[in-house]
């Protein structure tokens, strides 16, 4: 996406300095997954291809429904399917839409070097602003969820985008608008939480006794929420991860070793120049001098 | 290349010309490492074209470094062998940073702080070019989980910092030490230079006629 709103970013990638806040009092949005009302169908995949003008190449069967068989950098969201034999022995057919979390605390965001190329919107939403990207693969790290993608083409990192264009003009995303089931609901995140509460009390008169939301706090909550049946268990969903949060690798690198290293730097050169100025250059003397001809001499004469 | 009468060659042309290649190297590597590295020395990838050449051209000037590095080990590792005396230099440090070298043990061709920044690098440079390969997204992304790559990542940065900070002390001590910086440019140091920091060196080379850098070997055997 574009710089359209800088006022907006409330996060931005490689900064030290506090980003606009003016507008930190929006309302977040978010968008709810019910993966108990999704069929299948595939209809967000080929909205989110329409509505933001992106093509993949045609790949191979890899013996799943999954299609394309990953996410890459034209494909920002995919419908990824699980066939699960649950403890009665029945099969439960486990389909879950794949994209970024829009996780609150991004670690994308954080592992980004290059100033302005992730911001976070004051609604939530987390954009990659392509002009800022220098294709380092830094974000690939960062995220706990396994979403962005490098461009061999553009070395542009890609993922969703929320359709932050359309939800700044007041629009729902486009695999909102075509999920034929309702199973994708979007709305402020206070909003989605409640409905998300209905579905859930719904599921477990149904005798899914362990539904629930994934709002995974490890990374400060998501701006995209699934409802589970199975929310004991989230990576039965093609491995969705349980406990999503930063790696500590990534955090020690992005908070500790940057003002270490830095001090560090600073120390050695601080150091050298105090001793310039205490002990000053050392010098060979005119004695030195002497005393070394003198070796190298009585040895010729030898 | 002529050196001035009476002087005493301490680098010979290739190794000063393949000194100044790897140092070349390691200052556009510093430069565009820390870049990546802090969001306040991102102006740095200026230099370099902006981000994206920045982050193509870091890991090929690092090719060459580590090729360049590999002929300076080749050079110089005999040079370089630790010994008993260099515990004793290196117990002696005080006096030398103190500029009263009286007293210090006798060195031969390097010193003990020589030799420590040279297998330093020689440790550090592996290392960053190995983790560096991990996290060359452009060729080498398939072959390691991103797991591997957040730890090869993490420490590249660290041997990053360690290497900038050996490389600190490296240039400071060339600054410090004069006539060091003429030996690696012009190649030559005077008899004084190698009697006040190399005496060993320096009656080595006396002993076999040698104007240097090594002892000659076809001479006689040194006389005690």
């Amino acid at each position: 996406m574009t710089n359209l709103q800088s006022q907006d970013f409330v996060r931005i990638s490689a900064s030290t300095l506090t980003p606009p806040s003016v507008r930190d009092h929006e309302a977040e949005v978010a968008k709810l997954i019910d993966v108990s009302r999704c069929i299948g169908c595939k209809a967000c995949q080929a909205a989110c291809m329409e509505w933001n003008n992106v093509r993949t190449d045609i790949g191979h069967f890899e013996g799943t429904y999954d299609n394309p068989s990953d996410l890459d950098p034209g494909t920002w969201t995919l419908m990824r399917f699980t066939e699960w034999e649950n403890d009665k022995g029945d099969l439960e057919w486990l389909i879950r839409k794949d994209g970024c979390m829009h996780c609150e605390d991004p670690g994308c965001l954080k592992a980004c070097p290059a100033p302005g190329a992730i911001v976070q919107y004051a609604n939530g939403i987390v954009d990659f602003i392509s002009e800022n990207c220098i294709g380092c693969g830094y974000c690939v790290k960062g995220c706990p969820f396994n979403i962005p993608r490098i461009s061999k083409v553009d070395h542009k990192s890609y993922k969703c985008t929320l359709c932050s264009d359309r939800v700044g003009v007041g629009l729902e995303p486009a695999c909102v608008k075509a999920c034929p089931t309702g199973a994708i609901m979007f709305g402020s995140k206070s909003a989605m939480t409640e409905w998300a509460g209905e579905r859930i009390t719904e599921l477990k008169s149904r005798g899914f006794a362990n539904a629930g939301l994934y709002d995974p706090p490890g990374v400060g909550g998501t701006h995209v929420m699934y409802v589970l049946h199975h929310a004991d268990r989230p990576s039965l969903y093609a491995g969705l991860p349980d406990n999503p949060r930063i790696s500590p690798l990534v955090d020690i690198w992005k908070s500790l070793l940057k003002p270490v290293s830095l001090a560090g730097i600073a120390f050695a050169a601080i150091a050298g120049v105090f001793h310039w100025i205490t002990e000053g250059p050392n010098e060979v003397q005119p004695e030195d001098e002497a005393k070394g001809r003198r070796l190298l001499r009585e040895d010729d004469a030898r | 290349m002529t050196y001035p009468k009476g002087t005493l060659i301490r680098y010979t042309a290739a190794t000063r010309v393949n000194h100044w290649i790897t140092g070349a190297c390691f200052v556009l590597l510093m430069l565009s490492g820390l870049a990546m590295f802090h969001p306040m020395l991102y102006f740095l990838s200026g230099l370099f074209g902006g981000g994206q050449w920045t982050r193509a051209i870091h890991p090929w000037i690092g090719v060459v470094l580590f090729v360049s590095y590999a002929g300076l080990v080749v050079q110089l590792w005999r040079d370089n062998l630790w010994n008993r005396d260099d515990l004793a230099w290196m117990r002696a440090l005080p006096r030398v940073l103190a500029n009263k070298e009286e007293g210090v043990p006798e060195v031969g061709k390097n010193n003990a702080g020589q030799k420590l920044v040279f297998w330093a690098m020689a440790l550090l440079i592996p290392v960053l070019l190995v983790t560096g390969i991990m996290i060359w997204e452009v060729y080498f992304f398939p072959y390691t989980t991103i797991g591997q790559q957040r730890i090869a990542i993490l420490i590249h940065s660290i041997a990053a910092i360690g290497a900038i900070i050996v490389w600190i002390i490296h240039v400071y001590a060339a600054i410090w030490v004069r006539g060091s910086v003429r030996a690696m440019t012009q190649g030559y140091v005077t008899p004084g230079w190698a009697w006040r920091h190399h005496r060993k060196w320096l009656r080595r080379l006396a002993a076999t006629h040698s104007v240097g850098p090594e002892p000659r070997t076809d001479s006689d055997a040194p006389r005690a």
